[in-house]
């Protein structure tokens, strides 16, 4: 820390990315999601078998030299799937609880800071939304999540997990425009747009943050729910959702086509929140200095 | 005499941490004794834990005595039938020591029944006794009332009677005073010795103010980082200490009656945590007269006169300070006169109102709160305006609506020559630069989230100075800090270096007006005395111009030039600090000087305080004519009738009487008070 110069200019920015590395977690979950994301994507070229192709000399066999995780019962490769599976499921997941929290952040922060026609106008928004049934509309719009439709699938899912958290973060918006910093802040000419994402978002990245860890594991489940009953990724795409749906009935007997699957599920949701508890403390000056 | 109680080898620690080490003392009846000591030095733990009211984790050794009765390790039922009764406690917050949903009198009434044998009505009958005791004006019908309709005097008033009202033998007060304004401070005060003179009970008094103990204590003991380390007679201590600490202590307070500008003499550094004490002398890191010895062991308690002890090896070497070691540079006279210079505030009939409302769904106007009602003064390049006043008297609003620089609602305010009822975008943001506020809790108006650097760069950003890396160091050296914090958090830094990271926010965009709310006021005064004449070097060295709002009047009789008090959303009396204080006109200045406790107990035995009656009114529903005359001690004892018509009916504007003193009194008259 004490060899960090003035000049070196020790902003906010530099102090949590040095915190962070600074703690084991934040470095085990940073790694493990790292080494997830190489799976995903480089994974699938160390095996012979593609996502789409079928074996029809193996049905539901156990894991053997030639297909590393078993098979299904449509003799598809459970190597492959599941890799497939585990690229949808990262990017729609963390992509999704990023969008919902930014979404949570930026409404309820201007909701709380400008009270009047901003505030007003926000809040019916997101009241409107949270009584809204998101499950519904999500499987009415389903069939629009097509090859490729991935990003407003994306979209979509964060748009329905925001509402409460910006309620909480407009309350507390509201509590932290009174106190002395951020008025010495309007005070010394900072603009309000700037007070926001420089003073008051920073000041709730506990609640965000945690809230983005939670999101995380909400979003692959909520796509799994849907995928489950057949919305969402569509055949002969896969995700983590589609997968773990038709393995858990023929888990009893051919272990290998649902514990893979769930396995790398746990590890993904495992490795997030290690990453958001180390990014809390980060964050949080009062929080114990790793050492 | 035996003493009524007596603390021996007292040592209560926290898990690993020793909070408090080896304190003893002993009262005897109808003694004070004085606790004296900063935050963090153990005082409060210490009455806690004489009292057995610490938490379960604290771990608590040595011997109290209560009429020779060991306390520690007794029964929590031994210790029941004694708490309230031979030994009772006033606390520093009066509004948590209250139930809220009980009536006072009820309150009285049950501390009285807990512990003698009276019927209801009998207790009730002693509860309103006890409010007229205390000097409570109706106490019958006051009693009836609940806590939060009480004022904040009127309920430490209410808390006292029930501290005394079993007679107790030992009252234990824990910064009685301190959430209090001045006057009525004095008020409580007399009241406390009121409280003695009928019950004969010793008071073990527990304050940060030496100003409070030196008028009204018999016995002295200084404590610092959890540990005696001077005791004695109130004389001895305030006018011989024989601990480098104690010394330090007394010559850092901004005293009221002295004039000129003497430079205060801070302790460097901050007291040690009591996680982490240096090894030797606790106090060593911090002492001017440290020698290799200190370190080596922590010095016992040395007789050093009758019955005055000090904790200090070189005791025999210690003195009063007499001149101060850090001499200050003081350029009076390079100034121009005062008419000749510009002005940089100017504040004309400014008024600023609340409404009242009353109702939920439909919203109506029930009232008005007048926070401030024609204020007008000016402050010129260079000079120091001091805004003084109790709490709920306007100056922060005041503040505020400067800073604020939009059209107020009556009046005008015009910043460095522009008036804010004028201003368009551009010129408000050339005027944010040139005006900078510091704040009075540090850690409150510093953004925990952020570092300093990005603190101290926030300003320049914002009026889009590009790379703040080398302007930063320079702040950062200018208000005495090293360059290196810059990657810290405010968390990491002690009271006073936080507010000297408010003032260095403050200074970044070099401006010509400072507007400072408060600032030493949360800080203890060994490190208070730093930040004052910090201030006061930078306003000198920069140029800068002032305008001070604080509630201590000491404080503003140091750093400033000009000083304005203001009364209920008025000015009483504006003018030259030496003018006001050496000879204030105004009936509520004359009282507010006088009932501000002085650490000199000799002095202090032998003022004559002016008492105010009651408490201040509420500023929705302010007095006709002269606002003051409610509590005025003129308006009550020297006016004759035709003479109060007039303050009754006429409000009075600030009338000049001097070369630059002016007072808002229809009969003001200059008095020596101090």
């Amino acid at each position: 820390m004490t060899l960090l110069t003035a000049h070196r200019a020790p902003s906010r920015l530099r102090v949590v990315a040095w915190r962070f590395f600074q703690s084991a977690q934040g470095r085990i979950g940073f790694a493990v999601l790292v080494l997830l994301f190489l799976l995903a994507f480089a994974g699938p070229g160390f095996s012979l078998w593609s996502y789409t192709d079928k074996d029809f000399t193996a049905f539901l066999s156990p894991p053997s030299a030639e297909h590393w995780f078993g098979t299904l019962q449509t003799g598809a490769d459970v190597y492959a799937v599941t890799l497939r599976g585990m690229r949808k499921s990262l990017i729609v997941g963390l992509l999704a609880a990023l969008v919902s929290t930014a979404l949570a952040a930026v409404v309820g922060a201007f909701a709380g800071y400008f009270p009047g026609w901003p505030d007003r106008v926000l809040t019916w928004g997101t009241d409107l939304l949270l009584v809204l049934p998101a499950f519904l509309v999500l499987a009415v719009m389903s069939p629009l999540f097509g090859a490729g439709q991935w990003v407003l699938f994306v979209i979509m899912l964060a748009l329905f997990l925001w509402m409460v958290t910006s309620k909480i973060v407009r309350g507390m918006t509201i509590s932290l425009k009174q106190r002395e910093f951020i008025q010495a802040a309007r005070f010394m000419g900072v603009s309000p747009v700037r007070i926001i994402f420089r003073h008051i978002i920073p000041n709730l990245s506990s609640l965000l943050i945690v809230d983005a860890t939670l999101n995380v594991s909400a979003a692959i489940l909520t796509e799994t729910s849907l995928s489950y009953f057949g919305f969402g990724i569509q055949p002969p795409d896969v995700s983590f959702g589609t997968l773990i749906a038709d393995g858990s009935r023929t888990a009893i007997y051919a272990p290998w086509t649902f514990w893979f699957v769930a396995g790398l599920l746990v590890i993904t949701v495992l490795a997030v929140n290690l990453i958001g508890d180390a990014l809390r403390d980060a964050f949080d000056p009062a929080s114990q200095r790793p050492r | 005499m035996t003493p009524v109680l007596e603390v021996t080898d007292l040592n209560v620690s926290f898990g690993d941490v020793l909070a408090v080490r080896g304190v003893g003392y002993s009262v005897r009846q109808g003694e004070v004794l004085g606790i004296v000591g900063e935050s963090g030095s153990g005082k409060s733990v210490t009455s806690a834990a004489v009292m057995g009211l610490l938490p379960p984790g604290a771990k608590v050794t040595g011997s109290v005595r209560l009429h020779g009765r060991e306390l520690i390790g007794a029964r929590q039922r031994e210790l029941t039938a004694f708490r309230g009764k031979t030994m009772s406690m006033v606390f520093q917050d009066p509004l948590s020591a209250l139930t809220p949903v009980y009536r006072v009198g009820d309150q009285i009434a049950e501390a009285v029944r807990i512990h003698q044998k009276v019927t209801k009505e009998q207790a009730a009958v002693k509860a309103v006794e006890l409010l007229d005791l205390v000097g409570i004006p109706n106490p019958a019908e006051r009693a009836l009332a609940f806590p939060h309709e009480f004022s904040g005097g009127m309920r430490q008033r209410a808390v006292i009677a029930m501290a005394i009202a079993n007679d107790p033998d030992v009252i234990i007060c824990d910064e009685p005073t301190t959430a209090l304004d001045v006057t009525i401070q004095a008020q409580v005060l007399e009241v406390l010795k009121k409280a003695q003179r009928e019950t004969g009970a010793a008071i073990v008094m527990i304050t940060h103010d030496l100003g409070v103990v030196a008028g009204f204590a018999d016995r002295v003991l200084v404590m610092y980082a959890g540990r005696p380390v001077e005791v004695g007679d109130v004389d001895d201590i305030y006018y011989g200490p024989r601990m480098p600490y104690t010394v330090g202590l007394l010559s850092s307070i901004p005293r009221v009656d002295r004039d000129g500008r003497q430079p205060l003499v801070p302790i460097e550094g901050a007291p040690p945590s009591p996680a982490a004490l240096p090894p030797g002398c606790p106090f060593a890191p911090r002492c001017p007269m440290r020698v290799d010895a200190c370190d080596a062991a922590e010095p016992p308690l040395f007789d050093v006169g009758p019955a005055h002890r000090a904790a200090c090896i070189r005791w025999e070497e210690v003195r009063p300070r007499a001149a101060a070691r850090h001499a200050v540079p003081v350029h009076l006279g390079e100034l121009r006169p005062r008419q000749d210079r510009q002005v940089v505030l100017e504040v004309d009939g400014l008024v600023k109102q609340y409404p009242l409302l009353r109702g939920s769904v439909f919203k109506r106007r029930v009232g008005t709160v007048h926070a401030v009602a024609g204020v007008s003064f000016d402050v010129r390049e260079g000079e120091t305006l001091g805004l003084v006043g109790e709490s709920g008297c306007g100056k922060t609003t005041t503040l505020m609506e400067i800073l604020e620089l939009t059209e107020p609602q009556e009046g005008r305010i015009v910043v460095l020559g522009h008036d804010t009822a004028r201003l368009g975008g551009t010129d408000r943001m050339a005027i944010r630069r040139d005006m900078q506020v510091v704040f009075q809790d540090p850690l409150a108006s510093l953004d925990p989230r952020m570092t300093v650097y990005d603190i101290l760069a926030e300003p320049l950003r914002a009026h889009g100075r590009g790379n703040p890396g080398m302007r930063v160091a320079e702040l950062l050296d200018l208000v005495g800090l090293d360059a290196s914090h810059a990657a810290r958090y405010p968390q990491e830094f002690s009271g006073g270096q936080r507010q000297r990271i408010g003032i260095a926010r403050a200074l970044a965009l070099e401006p010509r007006l400072l507007a400072l709310d408060e600032p030493v006021s949360a800080l203890d005064v060994s490190i208070q005395a730093g930040v004052i004449n910090l201030l006061d070097a930078l306003k000198t060295e920069l140029g800068l111009s002032y305008l001070f709002v604080a509630h201590d009047l000491a404080v503003v009789r140091y750093i400033a030039d000009r000083v304005a008090v203001m009364y209920l959303g008025r000015i009483a009396e504006i003018g030259q600090v030496d003018a006001v204080y050496g000879a204030p006109a105004h009936p509520y200045t004359q009282a507010l000087l006088s009932a501000i406790p002085l650490p000199d107990p000799v002095r202090e035995r032998s003022r004559r305080r002016i008492l105010l009656e009651g408490d201040l009114p509420s500023p929705a529903d302010p007095p006709s004519g002269c606002r003051f005359r409610t509590r005025c001690p003129k308006f009550r004892a020297a006016l004759t009738d035709d003479e109060r018509a007039l303050c009754v009916t006429v409000e009075p504007s600030v009338r000049l009487l001097d070369r630059d003193q002016g007072a808002a009194c229809h009969y003001a008259e200059k008095l020596k008070v101090t």
